[in-house]
């Protein structure tokens, strides 16, 4: 076993020497002299080091995936509801839903949703507005916010929420891809409560939706939990795919470094690194949990 | 009320559903002309019809199309049969082995008067299919040596596996993929290379190894503890016990797992496009390329769905029957 890892070690000096590629993460201090198209809490420049790059990355994966998992909860505990529904249409329809999401690859799912910003909506002086402030264009969808609304000027729209068609295309894709892993996580949950619990809820003069609320719920989160939280942990690892569309995460930035500076080993070990830790932590945060409501 | 909202839902579900077929068939295109596709208001599936060859078998040469188009349904073929239950016999193995070999001859061809193709110009939905087959193939052997290896007395191999499996579990598949496509090729001695396809395909067994592990464990702790003691009273040794009592029980449950496993893995090999791969999507990219037939993504992204959806949805049935007997 160290013979083989002595090998692999020695092999890769030689060719990163033959390369002429210097080890290690001094190369984080040299200027990254690349845009990235939106930095998300903080402002970045050309100018700026390659690891405040990699910072800015972060960030975005951060935020899209806290963004995502907010909304993919909504969502998907809603279409779990949905599915154990007494309404045969609202039943179908979810059905449908949810097999059809989790058949198609997340990555195509992406594509289609980037193509669909791109190319059928309207450029911005046409912008669709399906509310009055807020405008769907091909150069993205943008909100008004208190005190600052977005206005038509030049060929894009300035002021106001702005979120670039690559946001919304990973955001939507993530967020309707996930949340039907989770509505059948809360369906599975909401059918392991006994049906008696239901019943007797209901005969104390509860109705549907109370009896639901207060007595089937609370005992279906402990089977809902543990697998939501490894959905969340999945949803993290497939904003990576990010890299697909050109949202600029963690990985296509560290991507962009690999390719400029040939530094592969240390692009991927901070890859890793950031992953490993946020799995960790998630994992660390499941067994304090399964032994608290034991 | 609730009267009321049904008919409120299934308004908005048939206003919703006309639309898509208004769209999707009626005013659909489905000549292969690009000048009226761009006058139609509908779907223009003459794309697909225009370029279906080379989004199915990518730079293969055109003439030999039939090859791969052969080797595909060869591979769907030895699936199906692995799918029925009489044919869970000791030749299955033997059947796919031949199988391989006849696909291998149909792919590679300068055998039977068939002329060479090199892997590089191997693409489309054939790709894809012996991606995944012929990583689960060496991934299920792994991961059975890195579930016993998990449960294993041994602390050395017990840390190992551990490691393995919680290491490529915590990191998204993409950079395994970036690792083994930019840093393999720092690992290997001056000379030596391996080709894109077959790192690919390296980073995928390892991958679906790790994860298909977890679910052989689960299998594995199902088998009560008497079933052990009594193959040790019996005198077996470790591996015979493994062999002859333990693992045939363990895999049998595992078996509902272990497909929606697979799925998830059928549908992760669509990653490989990322690392610059011909698989259908990246075909479906380069088609995309064309001036002539540009801003067609929506179109082309939904017959990819439709084909992953196909493959998918008949395995997740399958294994839906499986569970229920």
């Amino acid at each position: 076993m160290l013979g083989v890892a002595w090998y692999l070690v020695s092999n890769t000096l030689a060719n990163l020497e033959e390369r002429r590629i210097a080890s290690g993460f001094a190369f984080l201090w040299r200027e990254a002299g690349f845009e990235i198209g939106e930095a998300s809490f903080q402002r970045y420049s050309a100018s700026d080091t390659y690891l405040k790059a990699l910072v800015v990355g972060l960030a975005n994966t951060f935020k899209v995936s806290l963004a995502g998992i907010v909304l993919a909860t909504v969502l998907g505990a809603t279409v779990g509801l949905f599915l154990v529904s007494t309404n045969r249409l609202l039943k179908a329809v979810s059905r449908a839903y949810v097999e059809f999401m989790r058949n198609v690859p997340l990555l195509v799912q992406l594509l289609f949703w980037y193509a669909l910003v791109t190319e059928t909506l309207p450029p911005p002086p046409e912008a669709l507005q399906p509310l009055p402030g807020v405008f769907l264009s091909n150069r993205g969808i943008f909100f008004p916010l208190p005190g600052s609304a977005p206005v038509l000027d030049g060929f894009n729209f300035s002021g106001g929420l702005a979120i670039t068609p690559e946001l919304a295309a990973l955001l939507v894709g993530l967020v309707t891809y996930t949340a039907a892993f989770i509505a059948e996580i809360v369906r599975a949950g909401v059918l392991s409560v006994s049906r008696g619990q239901f019943e007797a809820a209901r005969a104390l003069g509860l109705t549907r939706g109370l009896a639901m609320r207060y007595v089937v719920l609370p005992q279906a989160l402990r089977v809902i939990v543990p697998p939501l939280t490894s959905q969340y942990l999945s949803l993290t690892k497939n904003s990576s795919l990010a890299v697909a569309i050109g949202y600029p995460d963690l990985v296509s930035i560290a991507n962009t470094i690999i390719n400029q500076t040939g530094q592969a080993i240390e692009g991927i070990a901070v890859i890793m690194a950031v992953y490993l830790t946020i799995s960790l932590s998630i994992s660390v945060f499941m067994n304090w949990y399964n032994a608290r409501i034991k | 009320m609730n009267k009321f909202w049904s008919a409120v839902l299934g308004g908005v579900v048939a206003f919703l559903a006309w639309k898509f077929i208004d769209w999707a068939l009626i005013h659909a295109v489905w000549q292969p002309d690009s000048s009226t596709c761009r006058a139609a208001q509908g779907a223009c599936w003459g794309f697909i019809a225009e370029k279906h060859r080379f989004i199915l078998f990518g730079t293969y040469p055109y003439a030999e199309h039939w090859r791969p188009a052969l080797a595909s349904i060869f591979l769907v073929l030895l699936w199906l049969l692995s799918a029925w239950r009489i044919f869970w016999k000791w030749w299955l193995g033997a059947l796919w082995l031949a199988g391989l070999s006849v696909i291998g001859i149909l792919m590679w061809g300068g055998a039977l008067g068939l002329p060479y193709v090199e892997n590089e110009r191997w693409g489309g939905l054939i790709l894809s299919l012996l991606l995944s087959t012929f990583g689960i193939a060496f991934a299920f052997p792994l991961s059975i040596l890195l579930a016993l290896g998990r449960r294993s007395d041994m602390p050395v191999i017990q840390a190992l596996c551990v490691g393995f499996i919680e290491l490529v579990r915590g990191v998204p598949l993409i950079s395994i993929l970036f690792m083994a496509s930019v840093m393999l090729p720092l690992f290997l001695p001056a000379g030596v290379s391996i080709d894109k396809l077959l790192r690919a395909q390296l980073a995928l067994i390892f991958f679906a190894a790790a994860y298909l592990a977890e679910v052989v464990r689960g299998g594995l702790q199902a088998i009560p503890t008497e079933q052990y003691e009594a193959a040790d009273a019996l005198g077996l040794t470790y591996w015979q016990r493994t062999a002859t009592v333990i693992l045939p029980q363990a895999l049998r449950i595992a078996v509902p797992p272990l497909i929606n496993t697979i799925i998830g893995f059928f549908k992760d090999t669509s990653l490989v496009v990322i690392i610059g791969l011909f698989d259908l999507l990246q075909t479906i990219k380069v088609s995309l390329q064309d001036p002539a037939w540009s801003g067609y993504g929506v179109e082309a992204y939904l017959f990819a769905a439709l084909v992953y959806f196909a493959f998918c949805f008949a395995m997740s049935l399958y294994s839906r029957r499986l569970e229920r007997r």
